[in-house]
């Protein structure tokens, strides 16, 4: 049920050319917000897994693909996770499947920050109908039941790991794009932007020299987010068989372990371990976007309701 | 000015179903090859086929193709099922018809938690009740599905003793006339299970969504006001605050109604509850392409529709939307 990410609200919520102009000029990283637990812990497990991803060969204790074992064998000194219904080693299957879908998640939410990030630039910088057409074109993305649209492409264009993260990337683009127009629509009107242009900047120039920069960490945390929608997504194809059938991703593990009957061979540790790396990953980028996002949207650290009793909380508190 | 409002809103869903239908028709005629006989269709009939060929007028050029679409759809002719040869509209009732209370019992719920959740939560923020209520809705909403649905038929349903599949007891009819009230209670106990898992993953949505609007009110300053004038911190929580943070709270839950029914689908499968996301995945399953378009197409005017309401309430909520 990933329509709706919990960000959604900061575009609707406050007037975003509101927010930004109270934003101090600090950088991201100096932030109060970017400092809290939240953040270290959402960095250190994308971390872990991003290290188990690029060594996942040399991790493996058995090579996923063969029969190590007995049938759904439950855990065991030899087999830690025990094996599925093949009889494949699960924790070998997991280390593995950690590749697949982390480049699905990296690659579809790097496609959707281009697309996203060129429509809110170029809809944000330079207006009038260009931002009518590409608003316009946005609006209708974002009826669009991502899901089911997804699984018809799916569906109707072939299963290779290519298509799938394209067709990821094209669904997902649509938040970014909003967020980004209206950032730059209000850094488009900055003193510095001004004199730019006043000493005959061309478009181009100010666009990469004092636009994107300025636009750059919450395009960042907006990207940090869609890789979380970009996994799920992977699950969903997959789990109706609509996954590239050669590899091995977790989605694949999950719906394995549900074609596989692992159900009725109360096989337990056949189901679980996939999602739980699933959502451990989305709530480590979900935490880690939500406190950037947070760090550049200081309104939020402000909450004059006490607690406790005879408490006024400030600023300076967080 | 608010008329005017209403009527620019309404004029921009329309279009927007012009566009999804377009793109229904654009989408499926795309596929590599003729929209009949690439299909699995084996099973199909010669005659079907022959039949097929004609009503989607398939020899003649797009644009004709594209004018035969809209006038069968504007007679609600969605064309027929590959499988069984019927119209896709009668094939798709009932399952509408199972989906529908299903998913009502899993987003009252979770409208009900994930609103209360998220209030608590954000009132009292930064205390144990907070991060407790934060870290529960953020693994919630962090879990696939149909995963969660998985985990629900392993560990829930054995010690609820309840049903994992289907929608009703196939034997419960058998021996004797059963009572109206037997076969509701056995209906109920199938949707129990596929309306909690819908009901969590959305409540985790909810609980966030909820609190980070509190949170935003909670900052104003009338909030700080009506703490100097001395009220009581529910008082200003109830009128104040939750009043305030109903506007993001009620579009947003209105806006992702319409993509529940699309989110159910992957529950649906994993309890094989035989409603519009079972019957998306034998479609999808049986290449049976005319029902997948009829489901895409009802999914999107749902969303849609939702839009259009969202819409609509924010006018009613916050008259002040008409003037920006």
């Amino acid at each position: 049920m990933s329509g709706t990410p919990p960000t959604a609200l900061n575009e609707q919520a406050v007037p975003v050319e509101a927010a930004i102009a109270e934003t101090p000029q600090v950088g991201l990283l100096h932030s109060p917000a970017i400092r809290k637990p939240a953040t270290i812990i959402g960095i250190a497990i994308l971390g872990l897994f991003l290290l188990v991803a690029i060594f996942a060969p040399l991790l493996e204790p058995y090579d996923p693909n063969a029969k190590t074992g007995a049938v759904f064998a439950p855990p065991s000194p030899a087999h830690w996770l025990g094996t599925d219904d093949s009889g494949a080693d699960m924790l070998s299957l997991v280390i593995a499947g950690s590749r697949v879908s982390l480049i699905v998640g990296f690659a579809a939410a790097l496609v959707a920050m281009v697309i996203g990030g060129a429509v809110g630039l170029f809809s944000g910088f330079y207006g009038g109908k260009i931002d009518g057409l590409l608003m316009r074109i946005t609006d209708y993305f974002l009826v669009i039941p991502d899901i089911p649209l997804m699984i018809v492409i799916a569906a109707l264009f072939g299963r290779r790991l290519g298509n799938i993260i394209i067709i990821i990337g094209i669904i997902y683009w649509t938040s970014t794009a909003r967020l980004i127009r209206a950032q730059v629509k209000s850094v488009r009107e900055r003193t510095y932007v001004r004199r730019g242009r006043a000493i005959g900047a061309k478009n181009s120039r100010l666009i990469w020299r004092h636009v994107l920069p300025q636009v750059g960490p919450l395009l960042i945390a907006n990207t940090v987010l869609t890789v979380a929608l970009a996994i799920f997504a992977e699950t969903y194809i997959t789990f109706l068989g609509l996954g590239d059938p050669s590899l091995i991703s977790w989605g694949k593990l999950i719906e394995n372990a549900f074609r596989g009957d692992a159900i009725l061979n109360q096989a337990w540790w056949a189901i679980v371990p996939p999602g739980v790396c699933v959502t451990l990953v989305i709530l480590a980028c979900t935490m880690l976007g939500q406190s950037m996002e947070d760090a550049l949207n200081p309104r939020l650290r402000v909450g004059h309701l006490s607690v406790r009793r005879f408490r006024l909380r400030t600023l300076e508190e967080r | 000015m608010r008329a005017n409002y209403i009527l620019k809103r309404i004029l921009f869903a329309f279009v927007t179903v012009l566009v999804a239908i377009t793109l229904n028709f654009v989408l499926f005629r795309a596929v590599p090859g003729d929209a009949v006989s690439a299909l699995r269709c084996r099973q199909c009939t010669v005659h079907f086929k022959e039949v097929q060929r004609k009503e989607l007028g398939l020899d003649e050029p797009l644009i004709v193709q594209y004018r035969l679409y809209i006038t069968h759809l504007l007679h609600g002719d969605m064309g027929s099922s590959l499988r069984t040869e019927q119209p896709v509209m009668d094939e798709l009732w009932a399952p509408i018809a199972n989906t529908m209370p299903m998913i009502a019992l899993g987003t009252v719920f979770s409208i009900i938690f994930g609103t209360i959740v998220g209030v608590v939560s954000a009132w009292r923020r930064d205390t144990f009740v907070d991060k407790a209520g934060l870290y529960t809705a953020l693994g919630f909403y962090s879990m696939p599905t149909q995963w969660l649905g998985l985990l629900m038929v392993l560990f829930v349903a054995g010690a609820l003793g309840l049903p994992t599949s289907g929608i009703s007891n196939p034997t419960l009819g058998i021996l004797t006339e059963p009572s109206t009230w037997a076969v509701v209670v056995d209906r109920l106990k199938h949707m129990v299970l596929p309306a909690l898992t819908l009901g969590l993953v959305l409540y985790g949505d909810y609980a966030l969504i909820t609190r980070s609007a509190m949170l935003e009110t909670l900052g104003e300053d009338y909030v700080l006001t009506a703490r100097a004038k001395g009220l009581k911190n529910l008082q200003i929580v109830r009128k104040h605050g939750f009043r305030n943070a109903l506007l993001p709270i009620v579009t947003l839950i209105a806006l992702s109604l319409g993509f529940i029914i699309g989110g159910a689908i992957t529950i649906e499968y994993v309890f094989s509850y035989p409603g519009i996301g079972l019957a998306t995945v034998e479609a999808i399953d049986q290449r049976d392409w005319p029902v997948l378009q009829a489901i895409f197409l009802l999914l999107t005017l749902s969303v849609i529709f939702f839009n259009l309401i969202a819409d609509l309430l924010y006018v009613k909520l916050d008259p002040r939307v008409v003037e920006a």
